[in-house]
């Protein structure tokens, strides 16, 4: 895998995006699903709960326009496996998530995009968004080498799963390359399971 | 040592360990529908591969499929031109399309189980969440985003960690009127919409034990609204029964073989577990949500939380939930009014749900002004409920009945909410705006509580009908 693909930091801008179980419909509706190309999906992230809020959401706060990175809470992009989600968010401009939980589907999707999703503890999540929201324009840095999430508040650990954080941090997010490198090794797992050949006696 | 049927699926299905805890896992079966796999194919394309096994993939279409004419072209220009790039991408790459034309077109969870392509100690993967459904058979089942179904088209692999397996028994014997769907709303009740984060759900127990395969599918098909990555009963008699003579299961001798692997496949008695959990089945009573998550429900017996009686994390999200449905704390449940009534979609669109909700209705008329939409969750659903009479005690109550698709599920067809209408639905999600409308709002509960619904006007305790 070309050493371009190594996702190690991200730099930039936080948003704060508040609330619990936000889930994929909400991020992306389901009317934008109807394409065959994800172009343009960008302009579409949260577009009703974006109009229900008449231009109070975060998305759409200019205090938070350019952020890099999107600061949500517990179980984010729970609900539907569509890419569209994230594809949305980083069209939009994000290329991290920082929150509490993610959606296990939502978390897998992120890493086959080489976006990375790191958690920290609720209380430090809470000084976090506390922090962003009273300074916006304040550089966040998310180290993955480290495992830091540095800000005003100094350098807060996050955790992400150890096999996501190697594929970003080695560029081997593409999964296709990774399971293409098996080669053989396919055709023999197939072989040895007996309902591939029908149960053939 | 004593393995779980997780266990077992897993370590038969292992190419190769990767670095950092994945696993490189054979999918035994592919499912595909026309919504999320249009940018898998083409960057499949753009990466110059080809499919790795075209017959481990079999694909459909449902999820914008119209259920009031399924005629060619589609009504909706965008809607013809995702079919036909489904077309397209099975005939390039000798893929087995079931589409209108086939007469086994449905909901991609509703056509693999019924054909008999889903089957026990199987891995299958689909880019749809609700691919969790499969596990009713004793398969491991994973929904998927686009990238992985690309992944799965050009290598028949997933690289994914193995979940813990938290084994869910519930005890005892469900009351009259009370149905898979409230076992499973009860699950997610009691172990929130993430509790299964990093795990498989194993559910058992004499409750699951006493089910059909259709019914286990309803509670599998949920797992995912309980955060977990896959759902599965261990396969048994009722599952090999299911599967014998339909059309993909192996046929003669080869079946007698096949339930030998299948029976071996099934956990261990002694098998450990990263958790245990016990629910009393003769404690569940009808349940319906009432917010805008799937864990956010009561029994029709309760009364609607006020947000100081929740847990502090789960207190803004029911303050949230109430403000958005416009429903007042402390006010039963049943009584509240709707606007509209649907059943189907793969968590309640199988023959069984139909059969259910037409005893419903074969006791009265829809109240005035309720919309109602009843779709048949395939072709083969829709012809064994004609077979039947379904569609005319439907009609005769007054309820619209419609052809095979996933409907009002999801709002990507024209059947959608309008404005603020409230839903009885038998779907899955009463995520805000899910119906297709951002400010509807969706009541799930089973499909025997819909047609009461519908017939009342009102949430109402079926219980009292039957």
């Amino acid at each position: 895998m070309a050493s371009d693909a190594r996702v190690t930091r991200v730099e930039g801008r936080g948003c704060v995006l508040r609330g619990d179980d936000i889930d994929t419909d909400r991020i992306i509706p389901a009317r934008f699903l109807r394409c065959v190309t994800f172009d343009g999906i960008g302009a579409h992230a949260f577009e009703d709960d974006r109009r229900q809020a008449k231009g109070d959401h975060p998305l759409d706060d200019p205090r938070f326009a350019g952020a890099k990175i999107l600061i949500v809470g517990r179980n984010f992009g729970c609900g539907s496996s569509r890419e569209h989600a994230p594809q949305a968010l980083w069209r939009f401009g994000f290329q991290a998530f920082v929150g509490e939980s993610f959606a296990e589907i939502f978390f897998g999707n992120c890493v086959a995009l080489g976006l990375p999703c790191v958690t920290l503890p609720r209380p430090e999540l809470e000084r976090l968004m506390e922090s962003v929201d009273l300074d916006p324009q304040q550089p966040l840095v998310l180290d993955l080498e480290k495992g830091t999430l540095t800000s005003k508040l100094g350098a807060q650990a996050i955790a992400m799963p150890e096999g996501a954080r190697r594929q970003l941090l080695e560029g081997s997010w593409d999964a296709t390359a990774v399971l293409l490198g098996a080669g053989d090794a396919i055709e023999a797992t197939a072989r040895r399971l007996p309902y591939v050949a029908g149960f053939a006696g | 040592m004593a393995k779980t049927l997780l266990d077992k699926v897993w370590d038969a299905h292992t190419v190769r360990e990767l670095p950092g805890g994945q696993t490189q896992l054979f999918i035994g079966l592919h499912l595909i529908h026309e919504v999320t796999s249009p940018q898998a194919f083409a960057a499949l394309a753009e990466a110059g591969l080809r499919v790795r096994f075209p017959g481990r993939t079999f694909a459909t279409v449902d999820h914008i499929i119209p259920t009031d004419s399924q005629k060619r072209p589609l009504a909706d220009p965008l809607a013809e031109e995702m079919l036909q790039h489904l077309e397209r991408n099975c005939a390039t790459h000798g893929i087995a399309f079931f589409g209108p034309g086939s007469g086994r077109q449905g909901i991609v969870h509703v056509i693999g189980p019924e054909l008999g392509l889903t089957q026990p100690g199987m891995t299958i993967a689909c880019g749809d969440s609700h691919t969790s459904t499969h596990g009713a058979f004793g398969a491991v089942a994973f929904g998927i985003g686009t990238s992985q179904v690309r992944d799965v088209l050009a290598t028949q692999c997933l690289a994914i960690a193995r979940p813990k397996v938290r084994r869910i028994e519930v005890t005892g014997k469900l009351a009259p009127g009370v149905y898979a769907k409230d076992v499973i709303l009860a699950i997610i009740r009691r172990l929130g919409v993430k509790g299964g984060i990093g795990y498989a759900y194993e559910y058992a127990g004499p409750v699951l034990e006493a089910m059909t395969l259709e019914e286990r599918m309803t509670v599998c098909n949920m797992s995912i609204e309980g955060g977990a990555r896959c759902g599965y009963v261990n396969p048994d008699e009722t599952t090999f029964a299911y599967l014998r003579g339909r059309p993909y299961a192996p046929q003669g001798d080869a079946f007698e073989r096949a339930v030998a692997w299948w029976r071996s496949m099934a956990s261990d008695p002694d098998a450990p577990y990263a958790d245990r959990v016990e629910l009393d089945g003769a404690r569940i009573a009808p349940t319906v949500t009432y917010g805008i998550t799937p864990g956010q429900s009561v029994g029709v017996d309760e009364r609607i939380p006020h947000p100081s009686e929740v847990p502090d994390e789960e207190r803004a999200g029911v303050e949230e939930a109430l403000a958005f449905m416009g429903l007042e704390p402390g006010q039963p449940i049943a009584g509240t009014r709707i606007d509209v009534a649907f059943i189907g979609s793969c968590t309640n669109g199988r023959i069984s749900d139909l059969r259910e909700a037409a005893r419903v209705a074969k006791l009265g008329k829809v109240a005035p002004g309720v919309r109602t939409f009843v779709v048949p969750g395939s072709q083969e659903v829709a012809r064994q409920a004609e077979a039947e009479g379904l569609p005319e005690i439907f009609r005769a109550a007054g309820f619209d009945w419609r052809e095979p698709g996933c409907s009002m599920c999801l709002a990507m067809n024209p059947d959608k909410l309008r404005g603020r209408e409230l839903c009885a639905s038998t779907s899955n999600r009463n995520f805000k705006g899910r119906q297709g409308s951002p400010t509807g709002r969706t009541l799930l509960m089973s499909p025997a509580m819909v047609a009461a619904a519908a017939i009342k006007g009102h949430v109402v305790d079926v219980r009292e009908m039957l």
